[in-house]
């Protein structure tokens, strides 16, 4: 008997390591970039443009650029994905078709995101001709959040009870109607926090817009959508992989990566907190 | 009459709108394969596959894969010899182990590990990483194959976590309960009943690991070391797909046998990662069957 004790308690204890451990990779990471970003954050690393190819001065385009890009996507991918989603839980009936539909999206979100790159340099920069820019960084990126907007909807549309449904269609309202008066308005907060968190990881991808329309140093802003733009995600990578002064760029690198990070984390924290609140106050 | 065409019409718009993402698959695959093809205008299907030198600007040029295939593979085995062990045992700690208000905590920090950008990742292991692992085992330089599946290991640690975390709650607590009638005490319940009704998922867990791993290209890109050579030791450079496209796509011409030969690799990638999402997906509903069908 007190052996069986003791054999639990050691493997309960080996697997509360192996968690520890995990959340100790966590606060490294995080501490890291916390620590040295700090150093150069400032209000001119916030509000202005960077000076001497990015060897001083501050980041302000890149964040501009991120907010253009989460936003165009956001405004491409929303109707499509809630619309899809609207497919999948209100119309479709198990079977063929929509084993198939779902067998697409679940494979287009495993499509690795260096290829969504390729995908969208192919189709939007050179065949549609919209060129390396910000149209053609938020098409890819719409494709890229496709899947993860659907899903999100899917679960927000899922989660409004049956009877709601069928008390608007006793009423004699058609299908569509019972979608845009009862589904959709009680669905909304659900498809929003959904959709703040796939527009947060939209901000910190970097692969898919390589080669679409990011550009590592500017002199002055974008001023349609078919200008190349500055990005955080992609000024952190061109920091440690292009110009020759290292010593100056990686300063900038740690400060541009706490700002990426702040701004992910902070949004997926008021997406969360929104979540759980309406999860309280909606008891159907 | 007028209202049912209308309720048809707009049925058949959210279907349209459903079906565009096997639209952009489809498209995907078109796009690379058509521009992936060319390549076999240079070189056989065999000397890009197994061909060992990858130098695509010197005169010849030489367009074999092999190195950064076999470079790619290391580190995505590297990575999930961490993330497996460190991603299921979380898995079992959360659901199973852990007091319901620690879950509370430790559920949602490891699923912060997942909202952080690779390019952070990569950062992180260029700039901390590597200079630790060159000191610690004192080797030239600390950007090679040990190094990328560390910090890779520790990214794909959350999806490997959540999926088997789904797949251990999914068990019906009549089985749990079963086995507790018989005597069994907690350890030997998730030893001898959850871990092996669990294993379908974990499974999943894993094949899906495999191919987000073998995806992940800014890591890899800062910190894989980046020759194109077939490692001998865990501690030499490669540079696996997707670090060889993200890297050269900027210089190669369109049009230029490289160009055709990076969407080659691309092709390659993405074949690899289509065949593990489809097999997962069998695994997995073969898994649910087999739940519903024994409790």
């Amino acid at each position: 008997m007190k052996a069986r004790k003791i054999k639990e308690l050691i493997s309960f204890t080996i697997l509360r390591l192996a968690t520890v451990a995990v959340l100790l990779a966590l606060f490294i990471i995080l501490h890291f970039i916390t620590s040295e970003g700090i150093r150069v954050i400032n209000w001119e690393f916030l509000t202005e443009g960077p000076r001497d190819m990015a060897r001083a001065g501050g980041i302000f385009p890149a964040i501009l650029g991120t907010f253009y890009t989460v936003v165009g996507t956001m405004a491409i991918v929303l109707p499509l994905g809630v619309g899809a989603s609207i497919y999948l839980t209100e119309y479709a009936t198990q079977g063929r078709v929509i084993r198939a539909l779902r067998v697409g999206i679940n494979n287009l979100a495993g499509v690795p995101s260096v290829v969504f790159g390729l995908f969208g340099f192919t189709v939007f920069v050179v065949f549609f001709g919209f060129g390396a820019s910000i149209l053609s960084i938020c098409l890819t990126m719409a494709v890229l959040t496709l899947p993860i907007i659907i899903r999100s909807s899917e679960e927000a549309l899922k989660a409004i009870p049956q009877s709601f449904r069928e008390a608007s269609l006793a009423l004699g309202a058609t299908k569509w109607q019972t979608i845009y008066k009862v589904v959709l308005p009680h669905a909304f907060s659900g498809i929003s926090t959904g959709s703040i968190l796939g527009a947060s990881n939209a901000a910190g991808e970097t692969a898919p817009i390589l080669f679409v329309g990011a550009t590592f140093f500017m002199l002055h802003l974008p001023d349609s959508i078919f200008d190349e733009t500055m990005l955080l995600s992609f000024h952190i990578y061109a920091l440690l992989t292009e110009g020759i002064f290292p010593h100056y760029q990686i300063p900038i690198a740690y400060g541009t990566a706490l700002v990426l990070i702040t701004l992910i984390l902070s949004v997926n924290l008021v997406a969360i907190v929104i979540r759980n609140r309406i999860r309280k106050k909606k008891k159907w | 009459m007028k209202r049912e065409l209308k309720e048809n019409i707009i049925r058949n718009f959210f279907f349209f709108l459903a079906s565009l993402s096997i639209f952009c698959l489809v498209g995907i695959a078109v796009v690379l394969i058509k521009e992936g093809l060319p390549i076999l205008e240079e070189v056989t299907l065999g000397e890009f596959i197994f061909g060992e030198i990858w130098s695509p600007i010197f005169e010849p040029p030489a367009f074999g894969i092999f190195p950064i295939i076999i470079g790619g593979l290391a580190v995505v085995f590297g990575a999930l010899t961490i993330a497996v062990p460190f991603g299921v045992a979380a898995a079992i700690y959360i659901s199973e182990v852990a007091h319901p208000k620690e879950k509370e905590i430790v559920k949602p920090t490891v699923e912060v590990l997942a909202t952080i950008p690779s390019i952070v990742y990569g950062f992180f292991g260029l700039v901390f990483m590597a200079p630790l692992v060159r000191d610690t085992f004192d080797i030239p330089v600390g950007l090679n194959v040990f190094t990328a599946s560390i910090v890779l290991g520790i990214m794909a640690i959350p999806i490997i976590a959540s999926i088997s975390e789904d797949a251990i709650a999914s068990i019906p607590n009549s089985i749990k309960e079963a086995s507790y009638a018989l005597g069994a005490g907690r350890w030997e319940t998730i030893i001898g009943v959850i871990i092996p009704t669990a294993v379908g998922g974990i499974s999943t867990a894993v094949i899906l690991g495999f191919g987000r791993v073998i995806g992940e290209t800014m890591t890899v890109a800062l910190v894989a070391g980046g020759a194109a050579i077939i490692p001998t030791s865990i501690f030499d450079p490669v540079r696996p797909m997707t670090a060889t496209i993200a890297a050269e796509m900027g210089e190669a011409a369109i049009g230029s046998p490289h160009y055709f030969a990076l969407f080659g690799i691309a092709s390659i990638l993405f074949g690899i990662t289509l065949t593990t999402n489809i097999i997962a997906d069998i695994l997995l509903h073969r898994f649910r069957r087999k739940l519903t069908g024994e409790s």
